[in-house]
């Protein structure tokens, strides 16, 4: 019966195959599926927040302040009222979409610089080097610290300042997949086949180096989560009563004594948070990355 | 012989590095005429790559090329790098030595012939396509019509030199530069590459130069051969003179290392091609040669007409 599985594998397409490769590889990684479903739950809960929160972020209750945990506020209220789960919902809104907008513009920017000091190398690649040795030489928060306070208050401007501060990153990833990638045989033969620089950067090495942008992504995400709840907690980011789990942090301070769970909530959703993305994005690593797979 | 096709004269090239300087190529003229074979054979690391790739400029930046290499009305080393670019696998193709890798592995074979007819003939991506089917039916790959859609990893190692070879000859070139094409293969399937390529040459017309350091490749296939050692041209004929009256002691002991039934023990040359900085002032074989003498050590033996059309450079030519 084997020899007919076997002979049925051959008929499925490339693509199918390569899917079921890596589905098996995941299956054996209990630790990315995990990340996976923790992380998809936050995207979701950003993504429906209207929908699922049981009451508005912003409505206060002035008959509960400070609320114990209840069959009507299932996490409790803060010291206005307000239903905390709600806003942890909401606040997740905050931070994916600084998380992975950050991470795209990280990617805008770092990747195209890459490319040109990876491939070019000439007096270019040096100059790039620097510079980004230069800014990696800085701790990614303090960096952001920094640009969002020039920026100004927002979490537009906190998700520039994130991105840029993560830009680095991905300028050295790419860089080095570029050097490596243009020697191998397929890009000399392309060259020896008439191919020029736009094809090879695009045909030939941008999609060959795709799964480790991915795994440098979703290393980013989780930084970027946490960047965007440092920035708010100091009121660099998401601006109160804009819901934000930085935000509710920095609120919970001064009631730290008495309903030590202001704190503890948020905190805890931020750990969680970034520890699925972080969980995921080892896992693809471990997936996508030959060098790691047997 | 037909038309010349390729006539390199003085073709030097040095490798220019902080390391150090090596000396490639050192003033090798040759000639190619249309839908001839020519054999360029030598041991690793004597030059016969570098000559081919020096042509189109592909080799890295360090490379100091001089000489003249003259295509049609056009010298090949004095071309602009967009006249290359139209000239590199439109008019001239290469194969290279390793199939395996020479393939993006994140494109079907179909879109990579394909990419190379868009771009030299700006075909349309559906006629491309139609077009790789017709060429994969040429070099021989079973079911083309089902292979075009494959990834190179589901190809094995004979199947991806075809797709290499349908890719090269995609654009009907004038001439295929093959750099030891059947090297990393088996010896079966390694037949079957070399009888494709003949085949290409009778059906097509393409002039073909084939790199290897295998003579009995060469035998196979060539109509002419080159033995390049040390960057020089060692020895030129055509060739069944090359095998039937060796001239050069180094082309003799090439020979006397091709397997054979009923000879137990290869002949090997002793000694290893030695690494130049600078062209040596005399025979660079002399240090490996049974046949040296003060004259080898102390000059540079020039090429001469020893019999028909068959060049030598030594000072002792000679079969045994």
């Amino acid at each position: 019966m084997t020899v007919v599985e076997d002979a049925s594998v051959d008929l499925v397409s490339p693509r199918a195959r390569r899917r079921r490769v890596i589905r098996r590889r995941l299956a054996r990684r209990p630790g990315a599926i995990l990340g996976f479903a923790v992380a998809a739950t936050f995207i979701l809960a950003a993504i429906l927040a209207p929908v699922i929160a049981p009451y508005s972020p912003s409505a206060t209750d002035f008959d509960s302040l400070l609320a114990k945990p209840s069959w009507d506020h299932l996490l409790g209220t803060d010291e206005l009222g307000r239903d905390i789960l709600s806003r942890l919902i909401w606040g997740a809104r905050a931070s994916i979409q600084a998380g992975v907008l950050a991470t795209c513009l990280a990617m805008a920017i770092g990747v195209p610089i890459g490319l040109v000091a990876g491939y070019y190398r000439g007096w270019i690649d040096p100059v790039i080097s620097r510079v980004t040795d230069v800014v990696l030489a800085f701790p990614f928060l303090i960096l952001a610290v920094g640009l969002a306070a020039i920026l100004g208050p927002s979490l537009l401007n906190a998700t520039i300042a994130l991105g840029v501060g993560a830009a680095p990153g991905f300028v050295r990833v790419a860089r080095g997949e570029t050097l490596a990638l243009r020697e191998e045989d397929y890009v000399r033969a392309a060259i020896a086949n008439g191919a020029g620089d736009a094809t090879i950067i695009f045909r030939h090495i941008v999609p060959n180096m795709s799964s480790t942008l991915l795994v440098q992504a979703t290393v980013t995400i989780p930084a970027a989560i946490i960047g965007e709840a440092v920035l708010s907690f100091l009121g660099l980011g998401v601006q109160p009563p804009t819901p934000s789990w930085g935000v509710m942090l920095a609120d919970a301070q001064s009631y730290l004594s008495e309903a030590p769970r202001l704190a503890v909530y948020p905190g805890l959703a931020i750990f969680i948070c970034a520890l699925a993305f972080n969980l995921l994005g080892d896992g693809l690593r471990d997936v996508l990355d030959p060098r790691t797979t047997r | 012989m037909a038309d010349t096709l390729l006539d390199v004269r003085d073709l030097s090239v040095r490798f220019e590095a902080d390391e150090g300087r090596t000396q490639a190529v050192d003033e090798l003229s040759f000639t190619l005429g249309e839908r001839e074979v020519l054999g360029v054979v030598g041991e690793s690391g004597c030059g016969k790559s570098v000559t081919m790739l020096s042509l189109l400029r592909l080799l890295p930046p360090t490379a100091v090329v001089t000489g003249s290499a003259r295509f049609g009305s056009l010298d090949l080393l004095a071309a602009s790098n967009a006249q290359l670019k139209r000239i590199r696998g439109r008019e001239i193709s290469f194969v290279f030595q390793e199939p395996m890798t020479s393939l993006n592995p994140s494109f079907t074979v179909g879109r990579q012939i394909g990419e190379v007819l868009q771009r030299h003939l700006g075909e349309s991506r559906r006629a491309a396509r139609a077009r790789a089917v017709e060429l994969l039916d040429l070099v021989r790959i079973p079911a083309p019509a089902s292979r075009v859609d494959e990834y190179p990893h589901q190809l094995s190692g004979g199947m991806r030199q075809r797709v290499m070879i349908a890719m090269a000859l995609a654009c009907d070139p004038k001439i295929l530069i093959a750099d030891e094409p059947t090297t990393a293969l088996d010896v079966t399937i390694q037949a079957g590459i070399l009888d494709l390529m003949r085949d290409i040459r009778d059906r097509l017309g393409t002039a073909i130069v084939l790199i290897t350091h295998n003579l009995g490749v060469v035998a196979d296939i060539a109509d002419r051969v080159i033995v390049m050692y040390a960057g020089r041209k060692a020895e030129e004929a055509p060739v069944h003179e090359l095998y039937e009256h060796p001239q050069h002691p180094y082309t003799i002991g090439l020979l006397g290392a091709i397997p054979r039934r009923g000879v137990d023990r290869l002949q090997e040359i002793p000694g290893l091609v030695p690494r130049l900085a600078e062209p040596l002032p005399y025979c660079a074989f002399a240090e490996r040669c049974p046949r040296a003498d003060h004259r080898s050590r102390s000059e540079v033996p020039q090429l001469r007409e020893v019999r028909p059309s068959h060049l030598v450079a030594c000072f002792h030519p000679g079969s045994e």
